[in-house]
């Protein structure tokens, strides 16, 4: 991908999102997380269980009050103190797209209901009319028709679900929409169907996507960069093509070789980096490196320093003492 | 080789309010001693429902075998009485679940878990079951196996439970392992460990393995032989590279155009358009028929009968027959590029 100047829709700065875990512990799901997201782009969010890419996506849009750091959306900060008013216009501009298809529709709600909540919200309709044609419009955009829009969810296959909750995002005409695992919960056949949804609305509307999901060959599908995140931290952060071509973390280096490919001759030649043990808690995260436990390269100074964040290459960044020359030079 | 286990011209049905779901409707299949067979298809699919019946879990006067036979050891288990299933399951054939988190019992210890199964089934006495209990949980790699032989199931993590559930498996030496998605729970990271296990213990133990899933790359991953089922029925088998170098079913193409791969570019998915059958009623034909796009007449009221593509690949499809039109895969849906 040409490296253009290109507007940047969001900034998200020095991101931290602590939930309070028993009498004393704190728990830090995401710590001191820095990106940008630009207009009309899909930038990917990837990870394993906990590391903190969901906090990510549901304290980017408020559903969570940052603990610290900002979020800055068109110039604007969305935390910090907001009246209702000011509020509203963020989430116009924001939507979510939920994991789960069934249970983040209402079960009591037609879906013509479901899906007009937004337009009702900010006053898009004028007329019943107007509303009605809204929706029946929605309906056909992700591939329904008007006919459904007096059942109810439960009479919906997951998929269909899937796409009744992505017209509830579009309703309000969003720019953004992070859309947290929104395939994760369908089978594979209509997997590929609600990713070839998302990416012609994409392209006819020039939205932009926060897509965050565990699957590294659908985000490298879909995206146009990709952050890596490992316990509440963002490790490594490039366009997609370079991540796989030459991921330089040696975390991203291991899911890699661990997701199995479906080639069985490449599956039987295929060296693997397979790592040892778990995932640390949260709770008390390892000082330095928060990998460097059950990193293979481990050294010293990861125990010691926390890695910078830094460019090792143009718009590759990582956060690694390996490619800190300083760093390695004070280790030896 | 010996057949270990054949299941003949299986039926499955649920009774369910809204009538009788046909669940698996005709599946005949056969594992050999020592190999590894997986099943894939998408959820109602019946591939898990499948082995279910195999281990005959069913749940009680809701699902129930219909017709058909599952060969083990000269007898017949559809036929076969609770007692005799007792002496069956976990003894000679075992199965690990989806979900290591609710398939451990929360109240008793990791080590009286596995315990259970080698007192019932070898009769080895207390002390004897235990110190097989540390061997086990060595085998499946547990570090301080001494130690965690005495702790709870939420003292572990998800990877970790899961090697405990395969040990619990194990622990009786178990001709045929079926593992209903093993790995589907747990992350890439450790899902890779897991699948590494399983291969390394398959070697040591020679255990057959039923392997089901939906994930094509756990498939490539660890199976030797591919049973294709959708719409309760085996729609293609082979060995693992002919189904993914030379699949012959329009399904099976689907499944492999529309997953994103890794090593490659791809522009566009290759979405198979529909839902899958309502096994409510299910299609007189092939039940791929109304999302097939080569679909033909003959399709929609027959079903076409399993045709040889070599001694070890057969596939349902009237594509097959010598009078149908010519048909290559679509492009997306060839795996590894020029082979």
């Amino acid at each position: 991908m040409a490296v253009v100047e290109r507007e940047k829709l969001l900034e998200v700065k020095n991101l931290k999102k602590y939930f309070p875990a028993g009498k004393k512990g704190v728990l830090q799901a995401v710590d001191d997380v820095s990106f940008d997201i630009y207009k009309g782009e899909t930038l990917g969010l990837v990870g394993e269980s906990g590391c903190g890419k969901s906090t990510t996506g549901r304290t980017i849009i408020r559903l969570y009050d940052a603990t610290d750091g900002e979020v800055v959306y068109e110039g604007e900060d969305v935390h910090g103190r907001k009246s209702r008013a000011e509020l509203k216009k963020f989430n116009r501009k924001m939507q979510m797209i939920f994991q789960d298809p069934y249970a983040s529709l209402n079960p009591r709600m037609t879906v013509k209901d479901i899906i007009a909540e937004g337009i009702d919200i900010h006053g898009l309709a004028k007329t019943k009319k107007d509303r009605d044609n809204r929706v029946y419009e929605l309906l056909e955009t992700v591939g329904l028709n008007r006919e459904h829009a007096n059942r109810y969810p439960h009479e919906f296959s997951g998929g269909q679900r899937q796409r009744i909750g992505i017209a509830r995002a579009l309703a309000v005409d969003p720019d953004f929409i992070i859309a947290d695992e929104p395939i994760s919960a369908l089978d594979v056949s209509i997997q590929a169907q609600v990713v070839n949804l998302m990416m012609e609305l994409q392209k006819e509307r020039g939205l932009t996507y926060l897509f965050i999901a565990h699957d590294l060959s659908m985000v490298k599908h879909i995206s146009d960069r990709v952050g890596v995140m490992y316990l509440g931290n963002i490790v490594e952060l490039t366009t997609s093509d370079e991540l796989y071509e030459e991921p330089l973390h040696p975390y991203t280096q291991a899911l890699l070789s661990a997701i199995p490919v479906p080639d069985p001759e490449l599956e039987r030649s295929r060296e693997r980096i397979i790592l040892e043990g778990d995932v640390p808690s949260p709770i008390n995260p390892p000082s330095g490196c928060r990998f460097r436990t059950r990193c293979p390269h481990a050294m010293d100074v990861c125990a010691a320093v926390k890695p910078k964040w830094q460019e090792a290459r143009e718009g590759h960044w990582v956060a690694c003492h390996l490619y800190d020359e300083e760093a390695v030079k004070q280790n030896n | 080789m010996e057949k270990l286990l054949e299941l003949d011209n299986l039926h499955v049905s649920f009774q369910t309010y809204g009538g009788e779901v046909k669940a698996v409707r005709g599946v005949s299949l056969s594992l050999d001693k020592g190999e590894s067979l997986a099943i894939v298809g998408e959820s109602g699919s019946g591939k898990s429902v499948t082995s279910k019946a195999v281990m005959r879990l069913l749940p009680n006067r809701i699902g129930s075998i219909k017709e058909g036979a599952i060969r083990f050891h000269g007898k017949d288990l559809a036929k076969a009485s609770e007692r005799e299933m007792e002496k069956i399951r976990g003894a000679e054939i075992s199965m690990i679940f989806q979900d290591p988190m609710t398939s451990l019992n929360p109240t008793m210890t990791i080590g009286k878990q596995i315990m259970e199964g080698l007192r019932k089934h070898q009769n080895m006495s207390k002390s004897e079951a235990k110190e097989r209990s540390i061997n086990l949980l060595k085998l499946v790699g547990i570090p301080n196996p001494e130690l965690r032989v005495d702790e709870y199931p939420h003292q572990f993590s998800g990877g970790m439970r899961q090697r405990v559930v395969i040990a619990i498996a194990l622990a009786c030496n178990p001709k045929v392992l079926i593992a209903d998605e093993p790995t589907t729970a747990l992350d890439v990271t450790i899902q890779a460990q897991i699948l590494d296990l399983m291969r390394d213990l398959q070697e040591k133990t020679g255990t057959a393995i039923i392997l089901i899933t939906h994930d094509l790359g756990v498939v490539a991953n660890l199976a030797q032989r591919v049973a294709v089922m959708y719409g309760g029925k085996i729609v293609e088998t082979g060995t693992v590279d002919e189904i993914f170098y030379k699949p012959k079913h329009p399904y099976t193409w689907g499944l492999l155009a529309s997953m994103p791969k890794l090593n490659a570019d791809t522009k566009e998915l290759l979405a198979i358009p529909g839902t899958p059958p309502d096994l409510m009623n299910p299609p007189q034909g092939c039940p791929f028929a109304a999302r097939c796009p080569y679909a033909m007449e003959v399709c929609i009221d027959h079903m076409p009968e399993a045709s040889h593509v070599s001694s070890s690949h057969q596939a349902a499809c009237w594509l097959l027959d010598e009078r149908a039109p010519k048909v290559e895969p679509p492009e997306a849906a060839v795996v590894g590029g020029a082979r």
